[in-house]
């Protein structure tokens, strides 16, 4: 689509910056328009993006990524907790937090590759998530969530016992005189970050991290990272470590996912243990394939297709089904009631199910794969029309590949 | 690009027919699904413009408390029907003072959305938000844990709409978390343990040593909490409280150790599912059969419900418990429900079904009382009101907290069912000035009604 130029990547990312904040007014016509969608599309894309940054230039498969997502929401909820509601400590000190966490759980994992790196890091999550959830109460309230509370009255004495699950202090707001009603919203420098002002937040935090994933993609860094996966053990006898290299794709992933956490606790100041859950690592894994692993758009195309299906397929009921086939005859309609209820309302995991075998059997690189494979056609077809109709399984992966080299997005 | 023209139809123009075609099929399809936010200024949020009020019921439909969560589906779909006017009309006619007419709410039809809760607070204030935001709920009801209640109610409050409490048994939910703009109908674990006090005393003497195995979350903390005060009231003491996380599924390695911790009473602070399955395995483990400092060891449930007595079979006999109503009443309003409910899906109703058919009804009401869906308007109706004929008796909604005070079933676990779904003998109604509080007891303020538009 653009070329390999700097002129490309800044024409690919401002169509991106373009699509991604008017999706507001384009996403109205598939009832996805409304802020808490929109907000979960960009701060899912940026944890995928992110994930791919490890996933995608070195092949390495984390499967323990929603732990920093946990972690970054943790912080952030414990600064909106302590110091204060305005967003942008919260979002920094959560990257900090989420990439020093990255870092340990790296160079532990890191000593091992392939399936065992996976295991590594699905180990490592579990047992992050079962300590948030069971064990680390006092930090993160279990079961019940950290959430943002009252203050604490201000003239407390000195025997007063400060429960700081149940009541927060805000040093830092009531510093400055901030008087609040009931809970306060997160705000940045006092606008309301719930709503739209929230997904506007989160869509600059996309771009931003798009942009950071695309300098990374096309820097000598990322081109070592592309090596690793190529081919590591000529890396190695050629006299690399690749370790370091490893190691900074992890951290860097990591402080991506940690940044979505913190969107997610701006956006919505509650932060759960289920955030951590496996089934958290491996949908972000299933985002990336989806949309195509390795190529910069895959990831938040991938992750917007999966929140779509989560929130508008879980939500269709039968009653919105009737009248969907209401044209058909009586008999007709309630087959197709029955039939298609099973794919969405509680069943839209077995429509996603499918969808995911359907990419993986036929597309393998995703749906920018499918992509690739139309514009080549097109291509072939203008250059030379009696190239065959039907690329032939090898001659799509060429393009597939070409694709990629040439500047994938 | 291209740079001749030509007349024959390329693949390309081809293709873009199709693509054309297929999303225009799509947005079709899906349109029906999407309610077109009306650009003006409204004076609350959500303010129903159209023949329709949308109300959003978020339930779990998946974990730990799904079968209760199915069974409150199913409760407001009839309260739907009810106050729609069509079917029987259920305790539409028992319910008084009502001036609800059986043609909708305020001459508009009642619709509804519906979303999965998953029994996790995240993922309920995600639906709650879509709700809101989306399809234009100006009431959101339902859960059937009292942390995604807690999570859910604060939300309500946030963006200004009114939030019915469906099952939620903490005493946070109206205590320290109460919010203005939530209400609950459903009693507490302080009522649970005022009523269960007494009786226990006379079943089992005051001389006993209770082990508490507790759901690891605000509701098994309250209802821990609430347990152990009007036990040791009575005289007993506690060996052991132990916490076990929600949806374990497998509770052996916390039954084992009561055994022989010298404990003869077990208090099982569990609920859905978890009750289920730790009742079973303690059955199992032959606890009922044990004989500790010369006292047969006692199993109790605070906490209980017909659709977990279900599950739990025979493990349930004799057990005592407190519920917030059962369908074998006799009164006029619940006779009706149970009618109603059992015609039209073929089962008696859960207390979650009948806690949330009330709420969907008092909501209802409040809006024709005061002539608007503003939550202003819904909460000076609901403050005090008081009412009867919805299955409990005489019923106030206290003003100071907004939780719904009235007589607390004390039950046990029938000897000898007649049928599958009698399996709750009610022993004992606790009157209301027994399990009554002082409003300060528990912490917390509602804080300021929020009116705004969202």
């Amino acid at each position: 689509m653009f070329g390999n130029s700097v002129r490309g990547d800044w024409i690919l990312l401002l169509v991106f910056s373009v699509v991604v904040l008017t999706l507001p007014i384009t996403l109205a016509p598939i009832g996805a328009a409304y802020p808490d969608l929109l907000q979960k599309f960009a701060i899912f894309g940026l944890f995928a993006i992110g994930f791919n940054i490890l996933f995608g230039l070195t092949g390495y498969l984390s499967f323990g990524h929603a732990a920093f997502l946990g972690v970054g929401s943790y912080a952030s909820v414990w600064v909106f907790k302590l110091f204060t509601m305005d967003v942008l400590p919260a979002v920094m000190f959560s990257i900090l937090i989420a990439g020093i966490f990255a870092l340990v759980i790296g160079y532990v994992s890191l000593r091992r590759s392939g399936i065992y790196f996976s295991i590594l890091t699905l180990a490592f999550a579990q047992m992050s998530y079962n300590l948030a959830y069971s064990v680390l109460t006092p930090l993160t309230n279990g079961e019940t969530a950290l959430q943002i509370r009252q203050l604490a009255p201000a003239d407390r004495g000195p025997d007063y016992v400060l429960n700081l699950l149940d009541e927060d202090l805000r040093l830092v707001d009531q510093m400055f005189g901030v008087v609040e009603h009931g809970i306060p919203i997160t705000n940045l420098f006092s606008l309301k970050m719930s709503g739209y002002p929230g997904f506007y937040f989160c869509a600059v935090l996309l771009i931003i991290g798009f942009f950071i994933a695309m300098r990374i993609s096309r820097s000598n860094f990322g081109m070592m990272l592309r090596a690793i996966k190529s081919n590591q053990t000529r890396l190695n006898y050629t006299g690399i470590n690749t370790r370091p290299y490893l190691l900074a794709a992890f951290v860097i992933s990591g402080m991506y996912a940690g940044l979505a956490g913190a969107s997610m606790a701006v956006t919505d100041p509650l932060a759960g243990a289920e955030r951590m859950q496996w089934t958290a690592s491996g949908e972000v894994v299933l985002m990336t394939i989806l949309g195509g692993v390795g190529t910069l758009l895959g990831p938040v195309l991938g992750a917007a297709i999966i929140k779509y299906f989560e929130n508008i397929f879980s939500s269709i009921n039968t009653g919105i089904l009737e009248n969907l086939f209401s044209f058909l005859p009586s008999g007709l309609q309630e087959v197709f009631v029955v039939v298609v209820g099973m794919f969405v309302g509680s069943g839209w995991h077995l429509t996603l199910g499918l969808l995911f075998m359907i990419i993986v059997i036929f597309l393998p690189g995703g749906m920018m794969e499918g992509f690739a494979r139309l514009f080549g056609l097109f291509r072939r077809n203008k250059n030379d029309p009696a190239a065959p109709a039907a690329a032939s399984g090898e001659a799509a992966t060429e393009t597939s590949r070409e694709q990629k080299t040439s500047g994938e997005g | 690009m291209t740079k001749k023209t030509s007349n024959i139809a390329t693949r390309r123009t081809i293709l873009k027919a199709g693509a054309g075609l297929g999303a225009f099929a799509l947005t079709s399809g899906v349109a029906p699904l999407h309610f077109i936010r009306e650009a003006h200024a409204a004076d609350y949020c959500n303010k129903p413009t159209g023949k329709t009020v949308t109300l959003g019921f978020n339930v779990p439909q998946t974990g730990a408390y799904a079968d209760e969560g199915a069974d409150e589906l199913r409760a407001y779909k009839l309260a739907v029907k009810h106050l729609n006017g069509e079917g029987d009309g259920g305790m539409l006619s028992t319910f008084k003072p009502s001036v609800l007419k059986g043609n909708g709410v305020l001459g508009k039809k009642v619709a509804f959305v519906t979303g999965d809760t998953q029994t996790k607070s995240p993922a309920a204030r995600a639906s709650a938000k879509r709700m809101i935001e989306k399809d234009n709920a100006v009431m959101i009801t339902g859960g059937s844990s009292s942390g995604v209640a807690i999570a859910v109610q604060g939300l309500c409050q946030e963006a200004g709409v009114i939030f019915m409490a469906g099952l939620t048994h903490s005493n946070d939910t109206t205590g320290k978390d109460r919010r203005a703009n939530g209400f609950r109908h459903f009693f507490n674990t302080h009522m649970s343990g005022a009523a269960l006090g007494p009786v226990l005393e006379k079943a089992y003497g005051k001389v006993r040593n209770a082990y508490h195995l507790t759901a690891d979350y605000t509701w098994g903390w309250s209802q821990q909490k609430s347990m152990k005060e009007s036990t040791e009231a009575i005289g007993w003491k506690t060996t052991k409280t132990v916490k076990t996380p929600v949806g374990a599924g497998d509770f052996s390695q916390y039954i084992t150790p009561v055994l022989n911790s010298g404990a003869d009473v077990l208090i099982l602070n569990h609920y859905g599912k978890d009750m289920v399955n730790s009742l079973t395995q303690a059955v199992q483990f032959g606890l009922r059969d044990k004989q500790v400092n010369g006292k047969n060891f006692e199993i109790i449930v605070p906490l209980f419900s017909r659709l977990m007595a279900q599950g739990a079979g025979d493990a349930i006999k004799g057990i005592f418990g407190s519920t917030n109503w059962n369908w074998s009443l006799k009164d006029e309003g619940s006779k009706a429900f149970v009618k109603s409910f059992g015609a039209e899906y073929g089962a008696p109703p859960s207390m979650a079904a009948h806690t949330c058919y009330v709420q969907t009804l008092l909501y209802a009401n409040a809006a024709e009382m005061a002539g608007t869906f503003s939550p202003v308007g819904i909460v000076k109706s609901l403050e005090g009101f008081k009412f009867d004929g919805l299955g409990n008796g005489p019923t106030e909604y206290r003003a100071a907290d907004h939780q719904c005070f009235k007589d607390v079933l004390v039950v046990r676990g029938n000897e000898k069912p007649t049928t599958k779904f009698d399996l709750l003998e009610v022993v004992e109604v606790t009157p209301r000035s027994q399990v009554e509080y002082d409003d300060k007891m528990l912490g917390g303020s509602l804080g300021p009604v929020n009116s705004k538009p969202c």
